[in-house]
């Protein structure tokens, strides 16, 4: 990061542009809005393809066609009924976890400081699997609990890391017991359920977007709308508070609040996007890395992050379709493999270059 | 370890005075009556309630009748939890310090999830269905990931935090390879979704003398390690202007601590936190000598396991809760405040 920083101040000239417009004005970074279109494009092409491919392959114009409203009654039916529900709520959950992830990193101020690894996702699971194992609870059931437990977890997570402030490692350590506990308990709810409960129990664990409608896409999308304005306005602080707290309290940074704000924030967006997907590995992880590698610049970089994550969960779900045939392995086994892989190497550069 | 520096070395250069020694020697045949006490507890105790006369005779005049065979089983399950935790509170311990790492734990480091990933494939991919051999398995996927979050840590500038992350990553990339498993795999699953918990249920007596060579050949080498530990406990400089052989050392100590804990993972299933808690229990009033904290963690970890054991049957009965649960329950708020301290926290 600090050699990150040094490259960036030495070119500031060709890296960013002021805009102005009558009373407003917007400092711009070129490269990170080069960036951002160019995800939302491929975000959006992914969408296209996914939406066309699966048991009766649609090719892309027709896909086009039927989205504005031109196609026939059989491509309009699977189009906007079965397959782009799926894809919303795909984009979507990619949207919140690569936000969240971005969060989580950058106040713990650890690459790995992520909802997988503090036991967010874990919680959500031991939601769920108490309404799928003790209830046999509805799917509305299952993604209520999942939003709950999510959210017991992040508040837990929090209190048991304050002590005057909360610490960037004792954040990421404690996560890591709170995680440990809740694991066992989601095991011995598996123990507890029958094969069939079980089973379902386990799919859902992955993370999958087989069979979403639009019922999950709308709670969902009313979320990011409320909290995505809440989290940009606050991540002036955020970028001030990567200097270290005592620096921030200096240039007039409220650290606790604007932390303790964005954390509830991160633990929303993570919670609901698990409730509405499963917990799908790594995504919230690698979403923000990737993103920090392309834009080059410092900070938490939140909105290349957020398009990064909805650009991976897209094309992550259409590579298990072509890979392993529809619905067969879920999206989660995807990006649980490449994200698995791509976390060793991170490891191993982030030591060489003596970042964690 | 780095917590506990200033008293080792004074233990170092003024040996303990004989009226303390005393007091250790007698806290360790007080740690075996509570072993032994905790021993018939775990056999008296269980779903089916026995009245102890029957228990005695089970013990001692085994003649086939009903509570014969049940006190057999326990006593088998005993065996297989006095084993498996000493090993696990062993390695945990020699992990410790090894890594001088108070966070050290053969869960935390991730050689369980390796031991398990490496069984799961065998039950699924290579239809290995018998202890003995899938404990060679579960030995190649504890060494492999041993030596993966030793060489990501940091190697020789690992520090607890690099370690700890290390661990919890490969676990987390582990942990996704067995659920893509269970999914694909239901019958994989009816068995993994048991055995992952970690648990003492499964004991018999064939269990017990296939992995008991192993636990035999890495207690012996951890035991006879602690004094060249000791001297490594004090750092790279020190330990080798002390005359010790540091990479002989460090290979043997993981070496032991791989095959306690993947001995004890293939018999049981992963079970976390033994090997983290017990060491530091220890530790406060042994002090970070660890040719006391070696005997007394091998000692005092079955207490640990068998307690948990017994606990996890009487919480659920006439159901019993597996160990691994238990132990994880209780080990959880344990480790958050080890955190807590803010020493370790800013370790």
């Amino acid at each position: 990061m600090k050699a990150q920083r040094i490259s960036a101040a030495r070119v500031p000239a060709l890296r960013t542009r002021a805009v102005r417009t009558g009373g407003l004005s917007l400092r711009l970074d070129l490269r990170a809005f080069t960036v951002v279109v160019l995800l939302l494009v491929c975000a959006l092409a992914a969408s296209v393809v996914l939406i066309g491919t699966g048991d009766f392959p649609i090719p892309a114009g027709d896909v086009l066609k039927t989205l504005f409203g031109g196609g026939d009654a059989g491509q309009e039916f699977i189009v906007n009924e079965l397959r782009l529900p799926r894809v919303l709520v795909g984009l979507l959950v990619g949207a919140s976890l690569g936000l969240g992830g971005a969060l989580f990193q950058s106040i713990s101020r650890n690459p790995l400081g992520s909802p997988d690894v503090l036991g967010l996702s874990q919680g959500s699971t031991a939601g769920a699997l108490v309404m799928i194992v003790l209830f046999s609870g509805s799917a509305t059931a299952v993604t209520l609990g999942a939003l709950v437990g999510g959210l017991v977890t992040g508040i837990a997570i929090y209190l048991l890391a304050w002590k005057q402030g909360v610490h960037g490692y004792r954040l990421v350590l404690v996560g890591i017991g709170v995680s440990a506990v809740v694991t066992a308990v989601n095991g011995y709810l598996l123990t507890k359920a029958d094969l069939v409960d079980a089973a379902r129990a386990v799919v859902w664990m992955t993370g999958s977007l087989n069979g979403r409608d639009w019922t999950q896409v709308w709670p969902l999308l009313a979320l990011c709308a409320v909290l995505l304005p809440l989290v940009l306005a606050n991540a002036r602080g955020l970028r001030m508070m990567e200097m270290g707290d005592d620096v921030s309290y200096a240039l007039g940074v409220r650290v606790e609040r604007v932390r303790l704000l964005l954390m509830v924030a991160a633990v929303l967006l993570t919670a609901a996007a698990t409730a509405a997907a499963g917990p799908v590995g790594f995504v919230a992880l690698t979403a923000p890395q990737l993103a920090r590698r392309l834009t080059r610049s410092p900070g938490p970089n939140l909105v290349p992050s957020l398009c990064m994550g909805a650009t991976l969960l897209v094309t992550a779900d259409w590579v298990s379709q072509r890979a392993f045939g529809a619905d067969q392995l879920p999206v989660g086994v995807v990006t649980g493999v490449l994200g698995g892989v791509y976390l060793l190497w991170l490891l191993v550069t982030e030591r060489k270059a003596g970042r964690i | 370890m780095l917590v506990d520096s200033p008293p080792e070395q004074r233990a170092e250069t003024a040996p303990a005075p004989p009226t303390r020694r005393a007091i250790r020697v007698l806290g360790l045949f007080a740690s075996v009556a509570l072993l032994v006490l905790v021993a018939l507890a775990s056999i008296a105790i269980g779903a089916k309630s026995l009245p102890l006369g029957d228990v005695w005779h089970g013990l001692f005049h085994d003649s086939g009748t009903y509570a014969d065979v049940v006190v057999g089983d326990r006593i088998s399950r005993t065996v297989l939890g006095l084993l498996a935790g000493a090993a696990l509170g062993l390695s945990g311990a020699v992990l410790q310090a090894l890594t001088r790492n108070p966070l050290a734990d053969p869960g935390l480091l991730g050689i369980n999830a390796g031991a398990s990933a490496a069984v799961v494939t065998a039950i699924t991919y290579f239809g290995v269905t018998s202890l003995s051999g899938y404990v060679w398995f579960a030995f190649a996927g504890a060494a492999v990931v041993g030596a993966l979050v030793w060489f990501l840590g940091g190697s020789r500038g690992a520090t607890p935090v690099r370690l700890a992350l290390a661990g919890t990553a490969i676990s987390a990339a582990l942990y996704g390879y067995l659920q893509a498993v269970m999914i694909m795999d239901d019958a994989a699953l009816s068995k993994m979704r048991f055995w992952t918990v970690g648990s003492l249920a499964s004991a018999t007596g064939s269990t017990i003398t296939q992995v008991a060579p192993f636990f035999a050949v890495g207690t012996v080498v951890a035991l006879l390690l602690a004094r060249p530990l000791n001297a490594v406990a004090m750092g790279d400089d020190t330990a080798r202007a002390l005359g010790a052989n540091l990479n002989r050392t460090r290979a043997l100590a993981m070496l032991s601590a791989t095959v306690l804990c993947g001995a004890a993972t293939a018999a049981c299933g992963p079970i976390v936190f033994v090997g983290l808690m017990v060491p530091h229990v220890v530790r406060s009033f042994t002090g970070p000598d660890l040719r006391w904290i070696l005997p007394y963690a091998t000692i005092l970890s079955p207490v640990l396991l068998l307690g948990a054991d017994v606990l996890g049957r009487l919480i659920a009965r006439p159901a019993e809760l597996q160990v691994g649960i238990v132990t994880a329950i209780i080990g959880g708020p344990v480790f958050i405040h080890l955190v807590r301290r803010r020493r370790t926290a800013q370790l």
